[in-house]
């Protein structure tokens, strides 16, 4: 079994968001960057537990400058088999998109997992689109993924309920939790993860297909309106009849 | 303008965030719906001042019903594409923008400003305003947020549509009840009760549940709580779970870490009731008790109850 797992780097979660350059930018100043994690917790880490069961390669795949490889090399410790970055700043779900559907061609992978979405742009588009280039199904959100009699089995909650399916032939999906449980890489993980290759291949000008005009900062709280402990009723009344919510 | 709007049905009626979105779209120009399968009546989009509703076929995979909506913007000359941005959405709305060579703008959150639409970025933490680059626009409502259009007490008309589709690919193997049971989805939940660690052990999630049921609202939860198993991974809200925006968040014994408020600072009120009145949320909370949860839950429930 072979995938390819995209990854995405992500600023992490616990950094304060600010703007720069008339609030058009993202501030990178001080911020750590980790792997977007529904990337890695759940589809790097469930592509790998089959690999380990099955046999296989996990190649993983970031769209981005040389300020991805050390999220890649975290991917690697973690236990990817090969990393490719395709050399280009990422500018919207529909450039990123077509950049990995251009490298994945050339290839012949059984399936590709992306995560649900990304903490920072969390346009939850990369794998419809990905899928459409490569006229393969697109499997959302799938909360599990197994394989049996050549087809792979997938779990997804709809609107409708929780459905079963199956898919023969290539697919992306986009993991949510439950597919997996997040791995931390240990000493030996991290130093297999120097010489593991990482191949940076030129972008093929995938185009973008929106601009970021700006950006704003949500308005701040009013400040909390604290209740007695022993009178519920009067937090009930403000519901109603303050806050107009029931 | 001529817009698109992708309804997704359910036992024949449009969805709550579908709905959402045609509104959106018929604000902003000529709408036609797309649906497929089955419909009662009209499924309730006339109501949203839409007239037509082109019919496809039921029972579609998320690659046939992209090139059904592709297909019905060609014969319409629709230049925009709007659906919502909930768990079909997701896997549709990518391929349309593909095939239509439009830029995508998902999870717009608010109505479009000019030529920019608003949309939740950073995970709750900012917004942003996006335009798009290309002469053709799909655009995905972020459900619960814009809110339904007031009612034209309309009726669409509907006309059967067909286009080369394509074989299925998706096999539906077995279908169950959704997990929230008759309650609403979460990102589609108006109303949420959600319990974090506080509550000591999953043993206690009684009180959680009875609070729910007085208000009528969906349960949640903070990470740690679905991590250790005490609920199901599906009710897991934040930054790495679902992102919700109710109307009403009430948290219950959480204590607000930054990964937790990105994703549930979009909802419009929030009530935290935490024993320690130093806890982090209180200063993202409207409303407030510093109380023990097991002596305060049992009590607002009946408040709740006697209304
Ligand atoms: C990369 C990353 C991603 C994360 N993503 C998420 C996410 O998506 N969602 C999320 O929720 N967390 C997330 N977290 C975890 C987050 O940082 C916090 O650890 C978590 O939200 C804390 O959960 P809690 O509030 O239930 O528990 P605690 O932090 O242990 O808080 C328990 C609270 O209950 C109160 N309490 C205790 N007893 C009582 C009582 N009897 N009555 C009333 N109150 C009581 C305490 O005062 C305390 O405030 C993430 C963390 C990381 C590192
Ligand atoms: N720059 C990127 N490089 C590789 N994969 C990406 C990139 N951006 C997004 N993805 C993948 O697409 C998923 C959804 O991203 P998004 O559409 O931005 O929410 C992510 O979870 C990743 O798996």
């Amino acid at each position: 079994m072979e995938f390819l797992v995209c990854i995405s780097k992500a600023p992490d979660t616990t950094t304060r968001i600010a703007f720069v350059e008339g609030d058009t930018r993202f501030n990178e100043d001080g911020v750590q960057f980790i792997v977007n994690p529904y990337d890695e917790w759940y589809a790097l880490v469930r592509a790998l537990e089959i690999v380990e069961a099955q046999g296989g390669k996990v190649v993983i795949a970031s769209v981005g400058g040389a300020d991805c490889d050390p999220i890649l090399r975290k991917a690697l410790a973690i236990g990817a088999h090969e990393a490719v970055r395709i050399d280009a700043q990422p500018e919207d779900a529909a450039q990123v998109a077509a950049e990995l559907a251009a490298y994945a061609k050339g290839q012949s992978f059984d399936a590709i997992l992306c995560g649900k979405e990304t903490i920072d742009h969390n346009s939850s588009a990369v794998p419809a689109m990905l899928a459409e280039h490569l006229d393969v199904p697109c499997i959302a959100l799938a909360t599990s993924l197994d394989f049996a009699d050549g087809k792979a089995v997938m779990t997804r909650e709809t609107a409708n309920g929780i459905e079963k399916i199956a898919v023969s032939g290539s697919f992306v999906l986009s993991a949510a939790k439950g597919m997996a449980e997040q791995r931390i890489p240990n000493m030996r993980g991290i130093m297999a993860a120097r010489t593991k290759p990482l191949q940076v291949v030129p972008a093929q000008g995938g185009a973008s297909g929106t601009r970021i005009e700006r950006f704003a900062l949500p308005p701040e709280k009013a400040g909390v309106k604290l209740v007695d402990a022993d009178n519920p009723a009067e937090l009930v009344r403000l519901l109603r009849e303050e806050a107009k919510v029931i | 303008m001529k817009c698109i709007a992708f309804i997704q049905t359910k036992e024949g009626q449009a969805t709550k965030a579908s709905l959402e979105a045609a509104g959106f779209a018929a604000g902003m120009g000529e709408t036609v719906a797309v649906v497929s399968g089955e419909l009662n009546g009209d499924g309730g989009i006339g109501n949203t001042g839409i007239s037509r509703v082109l019919q496809g076929p039921g029972h579609l995979d998320d690659s046939q019903i992209g090139k059904l909506i592709a297909a019905a913007a060609d014969q319409e000359g629709a230049t925009v594409v709007v659906c919502a941005q909930d768990h079909l959405g997701k896997a549709v709305a990518g391929r349309v923008a593909v095939r239509m060579n439009a830029g995508l703008i998902a999870g717009v959150t608010a109505a479009p400003q000019g030529d920019s639409y608003i949309r939740n970025v950073f995970s709750g933490k900012a917004t942003a305003h996006v335009q798009g680059t290309t002469d053709k626009l799909v655009i995905t409502t972020t459900p619960n947020a814009i809110g339904m259009a007031a009612a034209t007490g309309g009726t669409a008309a509907l006309e059967a549509f067909q286009d080369d589709l394509g074989d299925r690919k998706v096999e539906v193997l077995e279908a169950a009840a959704p997990s929230t049971g008759g309650r609403a989805p979460l990102p589609e939940a108006e109303l949420v009760v959600s319990a974090g660690r506080g509550m000591k052990g999953p043993e206690n999630w009684g009180l959680i549940e009875d609070l729910a049921d007085a208000v009528g609202a969906t349960t949640a939860c903070s990470r740690p709580v679905s991590d250790i198993g005490w609920r199901p991974h599906h009710e897991h809200v934040g930054q790495t779970g679902i992102a919700i925006r109710p109307n009403l968040y009430i948290a219950v014994g959480i204590s607000g870490a930054i990964q937790h408020l990105a994703g549930v600072n979009g909802s419009k009120v929030i009530v935290v009731i935490n024993k320690d009145p130093e806890a982090p949320f209180f200063k993202a909370a409207d409303y407030g008790i510093v109380g023990d949860a097991f002596e305060v839950v049992p009590k607002l429930t009946e408040a709740f109850k006697s209304l």
